[in-house]
């Protein structure tokens, strides 16, 4: 069998995408409804915003990789006018990565009615931009990062689902692709199993500091993360989840720990460390939701993502197509237009692994060429960005004695 | 026959493929097939014990401790959240056994 092979789009950094979007990007929660009326009914335009008035370092690193991300072609950042990050900044930073940028506030633009009517103009102009100029250009599946996560899960996300999706992550890393998996606080008594997959004594490090950090967090927070939804679909405890959630990982050797916003350094299967480092608000925030996990892998650079789920998740994203794998084959029946691919085949006998990889992948090439995932098809592009503090300065820093 | 799936050979539960009246079940995978009689009605991807678990020791699938039994559990029979609890999630044991639904949350 050949290897397969699409069109994709260059960016002047060298990577490839395989969408071309416009990204409109608020700084703050009271810009979000100039942000998304602007974007509303715009083709190839997606949204992203962080709420808050005060800025935070990870917030803006996580921005700053997801408008200058391979599937983005052209980005507008609004504001308020009032709040702390700076649109300004964000649109310098993504005109320094060769992409086409614009900002503004909305009260030197005159308020809501002329912002939307500006903001529509500057993303028509940019569309037409990055549509004329962007370079197409041959990719493969080295050429691709695709990040796995699960929501929703149920006893079979575990048996069918997750395998299905590792087994597919084998073929990508022994293809030169790029492989990412999250989720450490979904890994919870699982260090040994963890550590024993690490490609080098480095990376095993890593996955252990990662672990003991998740294993912290879920005890400070008093929160793990397992969900009624889980219990009522058959999961009994988060340890039993977590078996089930580490099998997208797949059986290739894990190169090492990402954090948010950092790409990984060479291709291979790398674990992305998405849960807050301690500091001094205690661990801040908890876990949030899944959407917040699909921002995190796509701030890794990943053009796809795979998204698992037993109970049936109808989220999608911004910027990066999101595919929709049950292994569940009664919760793809019944949310049928939400599904992209029923690993529960698996379970009827009706598929091998191996074939359902193999399945999936040519989906993925489908995806990658062009074809719009289900829940591209139906408007998923939900997001979310939060305050979060990831290799934050020390308690004695920004305050005078 | 209903289904159910055993994924290693350690394993004291087996995960059901099919909903399952009570009755017959066959297990496949990990060891030569088996076949249990449920006690009761039970969903798809649930847990039935392969054989007796007693209070105190612990449930084991994929080869590894998922949890702990809270009472003696029979073969045959569903188990989950009435007789099986987490070593590290408290919150867990509070939830509505059939439904997964919060009860300790005050909606006040």
């Amino acid at each position: 069998m050949s290897e397969p092979v699409w069109e994709g789009y260059l960016r002047a950094d060298g990577r490839l995408g395989v969408r071309n979007v416009v990204l409109v990007l608020y700084t703050v929660e009271c810009a979000s409804h100039v942000a998304l009326e602007i974007a509303r009914g715009e083709p190839d335009a997606n949204v992203i915003g962080f709420p808050g008035c005060y800025d935070n370092a990870y917030a803006i690193r996580l921005m700053l990789a997801l408008a200058r991300h391979p599937n983005v072609g052209a980005v507008l950042a609004v504001g308020l006018g009032c709040e702390y990050t700076q649109p300004a900044r964000i649109a310098e930073r993504v005109r320094e990565s060769g992409r086409p940028a614009e900002w503004f506030y909305i009260q030197e633009q005159g308020g809501t009615v002329a912002s939307i009517e500006v903001g529509k103009r500057i993303v028509r102009q940019l569309r037409e931009r990055i549509r004329a100029e962007t370079p197409r250009a041959s990719m493969r599946l080295k050429d691709l990062v695709v990040g796995a996560e699960c929501g929703g899960s149920d006893g079979t996300s575990g048996l069918a689902g997750n395998p299905v999706v590792g087994r597919f992550f084998d073929r990508l890393v022994d293809a030169g692709g790029t492989a990412v998996f999250e989720e450490t606080v979904e890994m919870i008594g699982l260090r040994d199993i963890m550590t024993a997959r690490a490609a080098t004594p480095e990376a095993a490090h890593q996955i252990g500091a990662a672990y003991d950090k998740a294993e912290r967090y879920c005890r400070a927070v008093r929160q793990y993360s397992v969900a009624p939804g889980n219990f009522a679909g058959g999961l009994t405890t988060i340890e039993e989840k977590s078996m089930g959630a580490f099998a997208k990982g797949g059986s290739r050797p894990i190169q090492g720990v990402i954090r948010v916003a950092q790409r990984p350094p060479r291709p291979g299967l790398w674990l992305l460390d998405t849960v807050p480092d301690e500091h001094f608000m205690g661990f801040g925030y908890t876990n949030p939701n899944d959407t917040e996990g699909l921002m995190d892998l796509i701030s890794a650079g990943a053009q796809i993502l795979l998204f698992i789920t037993g109970r049936g998740s109808v989220t999608g994203a911004p910027l990066a197509p999101v595919i929709k794998i049950t292994g569940n084959t009664q919760t793809y029946e019944r949310m049928k237009d939400d599904m992209d691919f029923n690993a529960g085949r698996v379970l009827s006998g009706e598929l091998t692994l191996d074939e359902a990889a193999r399945e999936l992948e040519s989906l993925v090439v489908r995806v990658a060429s062009g074809e719009p995932s289900r829940p591209e098809a139906l408007g998923h592009r939900e997001y979310f960005i939060m305050y979060k503090h990831q290799d934050t300065p020390p308690l004695e820093v920004g305050c005078r004695a | 026959m209903v289904r159910a799936f055993q994924v290693h050979p350690s394993d004291n539960v087996a995960t059901l493929l099919d909903d399952a009246p009570a009755g017959p079940v066959t297990v496949s995978g990990a060891e030569s097939p088996l076949v249990l009689t449920l006690l009761r009605p039970v969903a798809m991807a649930h847990k039935i014990a392969l054989r007796p678990v007693a209070e105190g020791s612990p449930v084991i699938k994929y080869g590894v401790q998922i949890g702990i039994a809270t009472r003696p559990i029979q073969a045959g029979e569903w188990v989950h959240l009435h007789n099986c609890r987490s070593a590290l999630d408290e919150r867990s044991s509070t939830l509505d056994v059939e439904s997964g639904a919060v009860t300790d949350m005050p909606y006040e």
